[in-house]
């Protein structure tokens, strides 16, 4: 078994639609995936988002905003922990994603 | 072939025909010792030097794919052996595990690779198509997969890889390393996908031998027309899928087209190994059984199916073959075929090559309107096919010297020697005169 973590990119102007509930949709995915999530959460706006900048030698900058500006935001995330890639592909293409999408990064093995 | 000496001749002909014929089996079967792509990799390059040095005075064996495996997985094993087990920065292949317990490697003792028993060698078919998977999985970049599909499921070398996509031998080296990093630290399963996902994957993986295939057919640079190395790989490649997935009719799609192409190979280029226009070739060269077999298949593949990119295309390459002449040809045939392809796959080559049959189904002055619509398309500006098939319409329109100037423009623009000769002597037929000859 391999632990992946679902980074979950959403265009933020989804947020506004009134036609979605997100939070119905995500308790659904995670009942429907509750034998391989290890945790996950959503994140508040990219409007609260503050980035400390360090330079490499303990310098170290306080910014307002995301670490990258762009059209699509993290905007949560899921841990699971499934056999291989193909069954990560199989959950993350259902997880509740509106307009964006869901980055997949393999959690380093530490012995 | 018995025991006994063999001349090094004779041996190195062996060998390279194992390369060819059985790299994929021995690399897939070695995979399961390793659990990992590349001590594969280097454990099956040593079981094939090994053959060089000891079949000239053992004998060439009878099943050669069987003892190159098991010295393989011989290496393999003293590989893992001797390897310090904390160096191993990155995971195991995942999905051998199970399937590699249960058919143990044979045990060691002979200093010398007997011919393994069929018996553990016979379920490794499966493990081919396993490695072809792999190598052609979604997550990896296009490129990586067909260079990782030619590097381990053919067994190209990564210099000869290189060569073939015209990029430099360290690019292709870390292009190839890359992919099978991502391979291990990613998960990529060793594995054959799953029934809901295996249609998707097989498209993936028959994009990629069809890029194989159009890369050899026409070699985009160099002194020769095609790169034989690619296209037979090519057909290795797509004969190997139709074995193993005998009911897909995508890849029954696949073959057919490149029989029905391949059946013009004789005739495409003449003793000197320039080209020769569909127009002028001995048709009676053409070979009646790859015709024959890629019209079987093509019937397979387009039995209750909707059209497909490969299947029209083999049709359209079909239509050629069963014409007896070039003034037989159904060019009202071949152009509705190109509008079907319009509406599979949009594209301006597509639309170009649509011109040139209404340019014959209807007449040479339709085919050039349309091809000088064609003209602003940015991806066809340095497109050399866009000049001489305006070279053509315009020669036989009688505009010759508007057919030279075309023809100037379509040897400026191509970068293989052999088109660029025949581009001239078509130019030289139509009235024009060159210093440059």
């Amino acid at each position: 078994m391999a632990e992946y973590l679902l980074l979950i990119n959403t265009d933020e102007s989804v947020y506004a639609q009134t036609d979605i509930d997100m939070t119905a949709d995500h308790d659904a995915f995670r009942a429907r995936h509750a034998d391989v999530i290890l945790g996950g959460a959503g994140l508040y706006g990219s409007d609260t988002a503050t980035t400390v900048r360090t330079d490499g030698t303990g310098n170290a900058v306080v910014t307002d905003g995301l670490f990258a500006e762009s059209k699509e935001v993290m905007g949560g995330y899921y841990l699971i922990d499934v056999p291989d890639l193909d069954a990560a592909i199989a959950v993350a293409k259902d997880v509740p994603a509106y307009r964006g999408g869901i980055e997949i990064r393999p959690v380093m093995v530490r012995n | 072939m018995s025991a006994g000496a063999n001349t090094a001749a004779e041996v190195a002909a062996a060998v390279a025909d194992a390369h060819r014929r059985e790299w994929a089996f021995v690399l897939a079967a070695t995979v399961r010792v390793t659990g990992d792509l590349d001590d594969a990799e280097e454990a099956v390059q040593d079981a094939y030097a090994r053959a060089l040095e000891t079949w000239p005075a053992r004998g060439i064996p009878a099943n050669t794919g069987a003892w190159l495996t098991t010295a393989a997985k011989r290496r393999a094993l003293d590989l893992l052996r001797r390897a310090d087990v904390s160096r191993r920065a990155l995971p195991k292949l995942v999905g051998i595990e199970g399937a590699a317990a249960s058919a143990p490697p044979s045990p060691l003792g002979a200093r010398d690779a007997p011919d393994a028993d069929d018996a553990e060698n016979s379920v490794v078919a499966d493990d081919r198509l396993r490695l072809i998977f792999t190598c052609c999985h979604p997550a990896l970049a296009f490129e990586a997969r067909v260079a990782l599909t030619l590097r381990m499921v053919c067994g190209l070398t990564t210099t000869e890889v290189a060569r073939a996509f015209l990029v430099s031998e360290p690019t292709m080296a870390a292009r190839i390393t890359r992919a099978k990093r991502k391979i291990a630290a990613a998960g990529i399963p060793y594995a054959v996908p799953a029934e809901a996902d295996i249609r998707e994957r097989v498209a993936g993986v028959i994009d990629v031998v069809h890029l194989v295939y159009t890369t050899g057919h026409t070699a985009p640079e160099g002194t020769s027309l095609s790169r034989r190395d690619l296209t037979e790989r090519a057909i290795e490649l797509s004969e190997l899928l139709r074995l193993l997935l005998p009911k897909d009719r995508d890849v029954a799609g696949l073959l057919a087209l490149i029989y029905l192409t391949e059946a013009r190979r004789a005739s495409r280029t003449d003793a000197d190994g320039d080209e020769v226009m569909l127009e002028h070739q001995d048709r009676s060269r053409w070979d009646r059984a790859y015709i024959d077999k890629g019209l079987a298949l093509l019937a397979t593949a387009v039995d209750g199916a909707a059209p497909s990119r490969l299947t029209v295309l083999a049709a359209i390459g079909a239509v050629h073959d069963c014409s007896p002449t070039w003034e037989q040809t159904d060019w009202r045939r071949i152009a509705l075929l190109y509008d079907t392809l319009l509406a599979v796959w949009p594209s301006p080559v597509v639309e170009l090559n649509r011109a040139i049959a209404i340019g014959f189904a209807e007449s040479a002055q339709s085919g050039l309107d349309l091809l000088d619509g064609l003209a602003v398309e940015p991806s066809l500006v340095r497109y050399p096919y866009l000049q001489a098939a305006r070279a053509g319409m315009l020669v036989r329109l009688g505009r010759r010297d508007e057919a030279v100037a075309a023809y100037d423009e379509a040897i400026a623009l191509s970068g293989n020697k052999r088109e660029q000769d025949h581009l001239r002597r078509q130019r030289g037929a139509a009235g024009g005169f060159s210093a440059f000859g």
